[in-house]
């Protein structure tokens, strides 16, 4: 315990660091994954097939790949980010692919009759997305986002590989400390990410009542 | 509901409006991958002879790739056996009758799907040798890979057999059959076949997670890439680092496309077997199946 408290400080450090990185992260992939999903039913078909594309990639790599071309590839192209807003891309590009994909279903979940509606009132198609289809899109997909998002907040630690010090790392960094002492810092870490995930999952139980549709 | 509804069947103005958008569109598209196929010809990082060298026995580079891709394989193939064995026991103790039984299963069920998976290989590797247990690498990667896979496939099992219809099980206790018999010969059946897809897509994310070796240092495809650019540029100076590496996501991404291309295919025929069979109602179809993560972060 003596030594978990010698340390508070390094933990206080790496809990914002995660906190801060699920933050940036969230809205990143919100954002963008909001904007993919709407690529992906635009009347435009190369965004739609850019969106396509963009979706099978990410989907389908390992997030560790993403950050090592974020971290390592980036340079290349004579782009080199700090190693914190690497890891905030990588991340949030990463789940924006997630985030397309439980909005594209949400989208598929609006009954038909209300985009006929909005077209037969002579909306033009981001007036239809942007003011009918979305909003009740949004709704239904509140669960399936909700679990992507605690999922993400998880896959932050991946950073922990990237030279970053979020909470996970500390259990590589201070590996050699008493064995007792380790034990605590492990609870320490799995408590953290708890402190973060648990009332999310709470809030969006709340949200999710809050919006739901009764049909 | 179909992309379709969402604007008109186009009319001549709307035509142009639109043949104006793919061109605009197309451009952008285009001008994006140009800027970064300049930027990286600038650096060249095109030059054939950079690229050569993944298929280039003499430099052992394709006989590095090729054995780090079985390892990644094999630590997949021992983590997807013993995490869905597991899953499953793990699934059916949720659902037994008896608390003692019920209470600790779902304790460690839920412990180990609220902790990042690395947080738990870490714990193996760097936590456990201090009180006594050595593990290697291998170990701690396989082992944190099936305790943090079990739990989420047990979810996945338990959500697939209570999706079976309730009154297959009446039928089977009225028939006179045990428990277990029910369980193993008139629930997991039908249970399985239901969700399949959640399973193959649950074990893409498994084998995209043995990437996650490459922190603590086994030797999978990430960590073989790793060490080759960094031979690559001890002898020859920082040349192959963009080659390799893009060399080792394409494995990745091909064999993961491969492995969702299947469990496409398995939903297309589990769906329509049961259509044919008119054994399953649509709302029962494999996508309602609430495991309560969404498949594949």
């Amino acid at each position: 315990m003596q030594f978990f408290l010698d340390n508070i400080d390094l933990f206080r450090d790496a809990f914002l660091n995660t906190l801060g990185l699920t933050l940036f992260a969230g809205v990143l992939a919100l954002v963008l994954g909001t904007v993919l999903a709407g690529m992906r039913v635009s009347p435009i078909a190369p965004l739609r097939g850019l969106a396509t594309v963009y979706v099978e990639i990410f989907r389908n790599t390992p997030l560790t790949v993403v950050f090592f071309f974020v971290i390592f590839g980036l340079p290349q192209i004579d782009t080199v980010v700090p190693f914190f807003t690497g890891a905030v891309i990588a991340v949030g590009t990463y789940t924006a692919a997630f985030v397309a994909e439980a909005i594209r279903s949400g989208i598929n979940s609006v009954a038909p009759g209300q985009a006929e509606a909005a077209r037969a009132l002579g909306l033009t198609f981001s007036q239809t997305l942007t003011t009918v289809v979305l909003p009740q899109a949004f709704r239904t997909v509140v669960p399936p986002l909700g679990s992507v998002l605690i999922a993400m907040a998880k896959n932050t630690s991946i950073a922990a590989g990237f030279s970053i010090s979020e909470v996970s790392s500390l259990l590589a960094r201070l590996s050699n400390a008493d064995p007792n002492d380790l034990l605590f810092i492990l609870l320490g870490v799995v408590l953290a990410y708890m402190i973060i995930t648990v009332p999310a999952a709470i809030a969006l139980n709340r949200i999710e009542h809050r919006v739901a549709i009764l049909r | 509901m179909s992309s379709l509804v969402l604007f008109d069947v186009p009319g001549p103005k709307a035509k142009r409006r639109q043949l104006i958008g793919t061109v605009v569109g197309g451009v952008l598209v285009l001008a994006l991958l140009g800027v970064i196929l300049w930027r990286l010809n600038g650096n060249g990082q095109l030059d054939p002879s950079r690229w050569a060298i993944l298929f280039d026995p003499a430099a052992g580079v394709p006989q590095a790739f090729g054995s780090a891709l079985l390892l990644t394989l094999r630590i997949a193939a021992v983590a997807m056996v013993t995490s869905t064995v597991l899953g499953l026991l793990l699934a059916v103790g949720r659902l037994s009758e008896h608390r003692w039984v019920r209470i600790p299963v779902t304790t460690v069920i839920e412990f180990f799907r609220a902790i990042p998976l690395l947080v738990v290989i870490f714990a193996l590797y760097f936590v456990l040798p201090g009180f006594g247990i050595s593990l290697s690498a291998f170990a701690a990667l396989v082992g944190g890979l099936t305790l943090y896979n079990m739990a989420v496939l047990a979810e996945i099992f338990r959500a697939g057999i209570l999706s079976v219809d309730k009154g297959q099980r009446e039928a089977a206790f009225a028939l006179g059959m045990r428990k277990t018999q029910v369980m193993t010969l008139v629930l997991l059946p039908q249970a399985i076949r239901r969700m399949l897809p959640v399973l193959i897509a649950q074990l893409v994310v498994l084998l995209k997670d043995t990437s996650l070796g490459f922190i603590i240092g086994v030797f999978e495809l990430l960590r073989q890439a790793r060490s080759l650019v960094e031979f690559f540029n001890s002898q020859f100076g920082n040349i192959y680092t963009f080659q390799l590496y893009v060399g080792a996501a394409v494995i990745y991404i091909v064999i993961n496309i491969a492995l969702s291309q299947v469990a496409k295919i398995v939903e297309k025929r589990t769906r329509s077997s049961a259509k044919a069979a008119g054994a399953a109602p649509p709302a029962l179809a494999t996508s309602t199946i609430d495991t309560g993560r969404a498949p594949g972060v």
